[in-house]
């Protein structure tokens, strides 16, 4: 297939967001605002208004409403959209968890910021992060061209029979939601092609006969009423095992989209970025991975054998491939945005060491807490840690495991 | 657990429930049932119009009502309601 020709437009990271919703064929919507994510929810209310778009926009009152709208539209089989960020996430919680619960294939834009308190409208990962739990597909992009193509992707992930799970795209606040920058569009009728119509599963309802999994009240079912300890477990394990085939889905739909669009992220799980030969190497997520590429060349171009490692997808967390890109490496720190407080470094640094405990080879793993409320991670800082990283290899010892960088003393 | 119950791997997903709501013998419940005095009764049918499980029965071949204990809960809504006091609760 060849790829589809483009226009170029100025887009902020926002912006790229309701532009690729609004080619997505969406027919609900409904979100309450905060910033950074108002953007996203304004462009798309006035396409609503224009009449260039044919979705119901549905005004709600809180977060926790917006997203109780999202899954009960999203049970009746139609496709639906939301975003948010910060605080309205996290009084959204409830309701991520009964959205995969219900399996209900809701795509929303997460702008990361900061949880309170003290009152902060800036980025860090603190408010996705503490929601990896809630049974939902992690993606979180580098730039808004990503984002715009990410959208477009958990539409088909989310929805596809073999998942049906709620999918969060994660942009950095501001970096990305507020920034401008040219971002490549394909046609309409291209995106409209890629996700097509949502399909529908059969299940088995209490009649005794195959009917469509949606609120029809042709074919009546009942979704999700009182499952206690006779039947919740088995549901849970069937999320797990859902959560188990979305790399692959989520592989098979980054590819197809790369075919016509001519973007590839990584292989669609993690992008690595000259890992091939590295001896030393970092790992992040979002917007400081375009930082850490520059400061990567710059260390090439002196001999240095430095590498990334960007997460792309954080749930489902894509295991073997991480091992794999990671092995051979001797040193590597995890970049953290967000902070566990009382336990052992951040959540990206728990998880990477946990995994790399059953590689053949391990490298040394450090971990550094950076950016949190918006701080900004110079080309400097980053500089700063691969130093630390070329220490840790000459000595082979590490001094300090986990450390704050970026923070005044 | 018991062998009847089905795993993971069978069950619809999300919960759906695949056998319909009367397979459930809610009538296990109850420790109270009710009791119908039947000089009392003059077949108002407001029980059968305020039980919220729909365990009040009307047969019109014999013209009366009846309880279908498989689904009473035991509530005693019928015996508030009943403006004849003509039903009691009793311990089972």
């Amino acid at each position: 297939m060849a790829i589809t020709k483009q226009n170029l437009l100025a887009l902020n990271g926002d912006e790229a967001v309701a532009y690729a919703v609004k080619q997505s064929d969406v027919d609900v919507v409904s979100a309450y605002p905060i910033t950074p994510q108002t953007i996203i929810v304004e462009r798309f209310s006035e396409y609503v208004h224009n009449g260039e778009v044919d979705t119901e926009f549905v005004c709600v009152e809180s977060e926790h409403s917006a997203l109780s709208m999202c899954l009960t539209a999203s049970a009746t089989g139609v496709r639906v959209f939301t975003a948010s960020g910060s605080a309205g996430l996290a009084l959204m919680h409830e309701i991520l968890y009964v959205t995969s619960g219900a399996r209900a294939p809701v795509v929303m834009a997460i702008v990361n910021r900061a949880l309170s308190g003290p009152i902060n409208i800036h980025c860090d990962h603190s408010d996705s992060m503490v929601e990896r739990d809630a049974g939902w597909i992690q993606i979180y992009v580098e730039n808004s061209q990503e984002a715009y193509d990410s959208i477009i992707q958990a539409f088909r992930i989310a929805e596809h029979n073999d998942l049906l799970i709620p999918t969060m795209v994660m942009l950095d606040a501001f970096v990305l939601s507020h920034t401008l920058e040219s971002v490549n569009v394909l046609p309409d009728e291209t995106v409209r092609k890629f996700v097509g119509t949502r399909r529908i599963p059969l299940v088995r309802g209490h009649r005794g006969k195959l009917v469509p999994f949606k609120l029809d009240p042709e074919n009546p079912i009942t979704m999700g009423p009182l499952d206690l300890y006779d039947y919740y477990f088995e549901h849970k394990r069937q999320q797990e095992e859902a959560m188990q085939i979305a790399p692959r889905i989520i592989k098979e739909v980054h590819d197809e989209y790369a075919r016509i669009s001519g973007r590839k992220y990584g292989n669609g799980l993690i992008e690595p970025y000259r890992l091939e030969d590295a001896e030393i190497a970092t790992v992040c997520l979002g917007s400081t991975a375009g930082t850490t590429k520059t400061v990567v060349d710059q260390l090439r171009t002196k001999g240095i054998k430095a590498g990334l490692l960007r997460l792309r997808t954080y749930r489902p967390y894509p295991v073997q491939d991480i091992v794999n890109a990671l092995e051979n490496v001797e040193a590597v720190a995890v970049m953290d945005r967000s902070h566990s407080f009382g336990a052992h470094g951040g959540p990206v640094f728990h998880e990477m060491r946990h995994i790399l405990y059953e590689a053949s080879i391990h490298p040394q793993i450090v971990d550094y807490i950076y950016g949190l409320g918006g701080r900004d991670m110079p080309q400097t800082l980053i500089h700063e840690i691969y130093r630390d990283l070329q220490k840790i290899v000459k000595t082979k010892r590490v001094e300090k495991p986990i450390q704050f960088i970026g923070v005044r003393e | 657990m018991t062998s009847e119950q089905k795993g993971w791997k069978e069950i619809p997903i999300a919960g759906v429930c695949w056998r319909p709501a009367t397979d459930y013998l809610t009538g296990d419940w109850k420790t109270l049932k009710p009791v119908r005095d039947k000089e009392k009764c003059n077949k108002c049918l407001i029980c059968y119009m305020f039980c919220p499980d729909g365990a009040v029965t009307w047969d019109p071949e014999i013209e009366d009502i009846g309880f279908n204990l498989d689904y009473c809960k035991g509530c005693g809504i019928c015996a508030v309601e009943c403006p004849k006091k003509a039903i009691e609760m009793v311990h089972e």
